[in-house]
């Protein structure tokens, strides 16, 4: 099989600039020293625009270019990094020199070649951006708009933006093979605001894809977001005080899967786990979950947002068990930190783009599915919270407190959901909140591609999924005491 | 089309950055000169070019040494009230006019609105005020490590309980940009920023806590010591272990200065005008009304010497001024830009990009004062996750700190949320502690609220 994604990617990157595979060997022979580990060289050359409606009209779009050159060398722990925005010989050499400066110190590892793989083809190596025309596009938003006001007349504003574009990349290695990879990805938001008696409440929904933008007119998908914001702002316009205290939450399937990227994705990354700084460092083979979790990171996910078919390394993406029936099977690891500990990379080598560093980074992040149907769950709950939609969340990977916040939930009594009540912040324990996990529902759901993970000041886009959950015990931040 | 051009007034100083702010104008002349040809009746571009050092340490080892090197350009052009917007990173020639080319493509589809456009002539800036924001730092990577090195060991070192660390970094960066537009203004400036950060790793009976302390400033000489950094962020760490949780509670709570700063970005978000105009806040029609207590008073202050969010101009070109935002706890002013004054039929107040050197006038009373006067509550020092929503208020965040008795710290806490309304809490505050945080683009002191709802086990 043809690589043909790293053929697009050369094709975009090297042709305008005239550059040819024998100067980036002699860039990489620049790097290259007797205690340099390893080395690679990345390439990137980034296309976005984006398309925003308030007020019922398309008053602006925008169209970004980003290129540049990351270039990294790295002897034991260290790491030097230069990155320019110009991709030019002697601006290459120049920055090779900077990075190599950080062996200056250290012994050379064994030079291995790797075998190497055709990575899987899990998108098409694809600009979205010519995939609808500008008329198109303009009519979508407008047709969304007018959907929106027509679905209830208490809609009384209505936001919705459309982005789209392509990242190509090139990965030389320290062994001069070379890595491509283009990634499209596109994306879809609507907003808007209900106002009732004076009261006014925001309700958002959106998806997106590494596909062009025709996914979203696949079906009814881009009208079901906006009966979905439509639908979540008349449910707070209802919604009163949330209650505060620890009490048994039911999380609802898909997006709420957010609760496994901030409870315990983070703090299986592999640097704090090298580092010894996360709360779950040394716990291999230890049970952090109940037996009903198993936990997986998976890459290759044909078309999802947090897919990769090769990661910002060059490393095909893989399916990685984290949690197996309750027990911590594994780390999510990098090139560096792998050779570190002594295991392999597990394709989560991720980077924002070239003027970032390289670190381990979660991809599509979800739990797989129990034997309970969701009604079940729901009835097995006398008195609790039925959180249902989530914002974002955050952790802190060393004490292993995490939150996330709920922004659609209800109350259930007697095993009946009850009336919503307003967005609240959960907060928990990571180490210890999945063995808490007394059902897994059988309604495994990914989210609709809407998330984006924050690292060190580096955001990628990522997925994560869930079945229905009953966890008995997590704190509810409301205000009724 | 004429365009009008005033003469260059840079504030670089000697040597390369005056030349690199002449040939900049120059790329921004010839891209205002290509949209005209175009056929734009307007438009307006900016660009950077910034260089900088990181270097990390860990452990007393080079963790990472960093070069930067970036640049950016972004041109808006309008066909009367069309606009349209396009940015590159490559500055080359061709780059340029591919991208003024698509701004004007783009602008062909947008929707004519009305309230779009440049800014109004008048509301330009055409002073410009010494801001002393450029002190370049000529510091090589092994100075950078030393003092990283210096800053880790200090914290390394403070006490057996420390035990692992994520750290030190030393961060320096400087840059110059440019902004012109068809209206005649052309005007750039250089600046630096410097920063240390150290975050360090504590452990007692099992349990493993973070924390960090970090410090920005325009000129190297004004960041704090590097000892004295690696110290605090030890005694902060120090200070969390054996953190417990609360039972669930009503209580008065301290928001501590450095964090206090985050209640100020809501109140700015809920009268920034893209916010107002949209009736996505829960301050509308709040002008002229009491927000906070008559105590209360917050301004603005752009022009300060050296600060960190000191700007001669907003990203428009529209003059920033002192002001006051909130006097005698009633609002005096929004926060607009030439658009979304517009919008509300008002005059941009110079905050395109954001409020500058955000100021609250700090009360008589220092932390220590401020905990008697709450008595027994919540001293919050660290804030997680997001949980506010500005369009109704309602405030829901994960918090760790410490429990508060007769003014007195008795244990640092954790895994707890702290609730309410926006609205209720600031007019519930009850002091403005003197202990001002004026290291970020927010200054303020500790903030004391009167009551806030507490979840925990």
């Amino acid at each position: 099989m043809t690589n043909e994604s790293l053929d697009v990617a050369r094709r975009l990157i090297l042709d305008p600039l005239a550059l040819g595979a024998s100067d980036l060997d002699c860039v990489m022979a620049t790097m290259l020293g007797a205690a340099i580990d390893d080395a690679d060289i990345y390439l990137q050359q980034s296309r976005y625009e984006s398309w925003a409606l308030e007020d019922g009209m398309v008053k602006e779009g925008s169209h970004s270019i980003d290129q540049g050159a990351g270039l990294r060398a790295v002897s034991g722990e260290k790491t030097g990094f230069a990155y320019s925005d110009e991709i030019a010989l002697p601006t290459l050499i120049e920055a090779a020199r900077n990075a190599r400066a950080i062996a200056v110190a250290g012994a050379s590892g064994p030079s291995r070649v790797e075998a190497r793989e055709t990575p899987p083809r899990l998108y098409l190596p694809i600009d979205p951006i010519p995939s609808l025309s500008e008329q198109d596009k303009i009519d979508l938003l407008r047709r969304l708009d007018a959907e929106a006001r027509r679905l209830d007349p208490r809609v009384e504003q209505v936001i919705v933006s459309l982005s789209g574009g392509s990242s190509a990349v090139l990965v030389l290695d320290r062994d001069g093979a070379m890595h491509g990879d283009v990634r499209p990805l596109v994306r879809l938001n609507v907003s808007v605001i209900v106002q009732q008696d004076g009261r006014r409440e925001q309700g958002s929904s959106g998806g997106g894809a590494r596909a062009d933008y025709r996914y979203f007119l696949e079906g009814d998908r881009a009208s079901g977001y906006v009966r979905e914001a439509v639908r979540l702002a008349l449910v707070n316009l209802e919604a009163g005080e949330a209650p505060a205290g620890t009490m048994t939450v039911v999380l609802g399937p898909g997006w709420p899967g957010v609760l496994l990227h901030e409870a315990i994705g983070h703090g299986l990354e592999g640097d704090f786990n090298r580092k010894g700084t996360s709360a779950f460092s040394g716990r291999v083979g230890e049970r952090v979950a109940s037996p009903l979790c198993t936990v997986v990171d998976d890459g290759t996910l044909p078309g999802r947002r947090g897919s990769l078919n090769i990661d910002d390394e060059g490393t095909v993406t893989q399916c990685t068990t984290l949690i197996e029936n309750g027990i911590l099977r594994g780390y999510m690891q990098d090139k560096l930190n792998a050779r570190l500990m002594g295991v392999r990379p597990t394709g989560n080598g991720r980077r924002e783009s070239y003027a970032h560093l390289p670190m381990p980074r979660m991809t599509n992040t979800y739990m797989l599915p129990g034997a309970t149907p969701p009604e079940e769950i729901i009835e097995s709950v006398q008195h609790g919270l039925y959180a249902k939609n989530f914002g974002g969340g955050q952790v802190d990977i060393t004490s292993g407190k995490f939150v996330f916040s709920a922004s659609e939930a209800y109350l259930i009594e007697n095993g009946r959901i009850g009336r919503p009540v307003k967005g609240a912040t959960l907060i928990g324990n990571g180490p210890d909140v999945l063995t808490r996990v007394s059902l897994v529902g059988n309604d495994l759901a990914l989210d609709s591609g809407v998330g984006t993970c924050g690292k060190d000041g580096q955001s990628v886009p990522v997925g994560v999924g869930q079945p229905t959950l009953r966890v008995d015990g997590l704190t509810v931040g409301g205000t009724s005491v | 089309m004429s365009v009008g051009r005033q003469e260059l007034k840079g504030d670089a100083g000697p040597g390369t950055e005056s030349q690199r702010l002449d040939e900049l104008a120059e790329l921004i002349g010839r891209s205002l000169d290509s949209a005209a040809e175009r056929g734009a009746s307007g438009a307006e571009a900016a660009v950077s070019v910034d260089r900088g050092l990181s270097v990390a340490v860990r452990m007393g080892e080079v963790e990472t040494i960093e070069y930067h090197r970036s640049q950016g350009f972004g041109v808006t052009v309008y066909f009367g009230h069309r606009k349209g917007s396009a940015s590159s990173t490559d500055l080359s020639p061709k780059a340029v006019a591919d991208t003024v080319a698509a701004a004007c493509r783009i602008a062909q589809y947008a929707a004519e609105d009305p309230y779009g456009g440049l800014p109004d002539a008048d509301t330009l800036a055409r002073e410009f005020p010494e801001l002393d924001v450029f002190h370049p730092w000529n510091l090589d990577a092994d100075g950078a490590i030393r003092i990283a090195t210096e800053c880790e060991n200090a914290a390394r070192g403070f006490d057996p309980e420390i035990s692992n660390s994520d750290g030190a970094s030393l961060d320096t960066f400087q840059g110059v940009r440019m902004l012109g537009n068809t209206l005649g203004f052309m005007h750039g400036y250089a600046s630096s920023r410097h920063s240390l950060s150290c975050s360090v790793i504590g452990q007692r009976d099992g349990q493993m806590q973070r924390d960090d302390w970090w410090t920005v400033a325009r000129a190297p000489q004004d960041l704090e010591a590097a000892a004295e950094v690696g110290r605090k962020a030890a005694e902060r760490t120090l200070g969390r272990l054996g953190a417990r949780s609360l039972t669930t509670r009503q209580c008065p709570v301290v928001f501590a200065a450095d964090i206090a700063s985050s209640l100020l970005g809501h109140f700015i978000a809920a009268i920034r005008g893209g916010n107002l105009y949209r009736k996505s806040s829960f301050l509308l029609d709040c002008l002229g009304k009491p927000i906070f207590p008559e105590f209360v008073r917050i301004h603005e202050q752009p022009h300060l010497p050296r600060a960190l969010g000191s700007v001669p101009y907003d990203s428009e070109g529209v003059a920033t001024y002192p002001r006051d935002l909130v006097s005698q706890g009633v609002l005096q002013s929004y926060v607009l830009s030439t658009y979304s004054a517009r919008k509300l039929g008002l005059k941009s107040t110079g905050n395109a990009g954001g409020v500058h050197n955000l100021t609250v006038e700090p009360g008589a009373l220092d932390l220590p004062e401020l905990l008697k006067a709450m008595g027994s509550g919540l001293l919050v020092t660290e804030m997680m996750g997001q949980g506010v929503n500005i369009v109704t208020g309602d405030y829901s965040r994960g918090a760790a700190g410490f429990w508060v008795e007769n003014g007195v710290i008795q244990y640092p806490v954790e895994e707890i949320t702290i609730a309410g309304n926006l609205r209720s809490m600031f007019k519930g505050i009850q002091a403005i502690g003197s202990d001002v945080d004026a290291r970020g683009n927010t200054r303020t002191g500790s903030i004391l609220i009167d009551t806030m709802t507490v979840a925990g086990n």
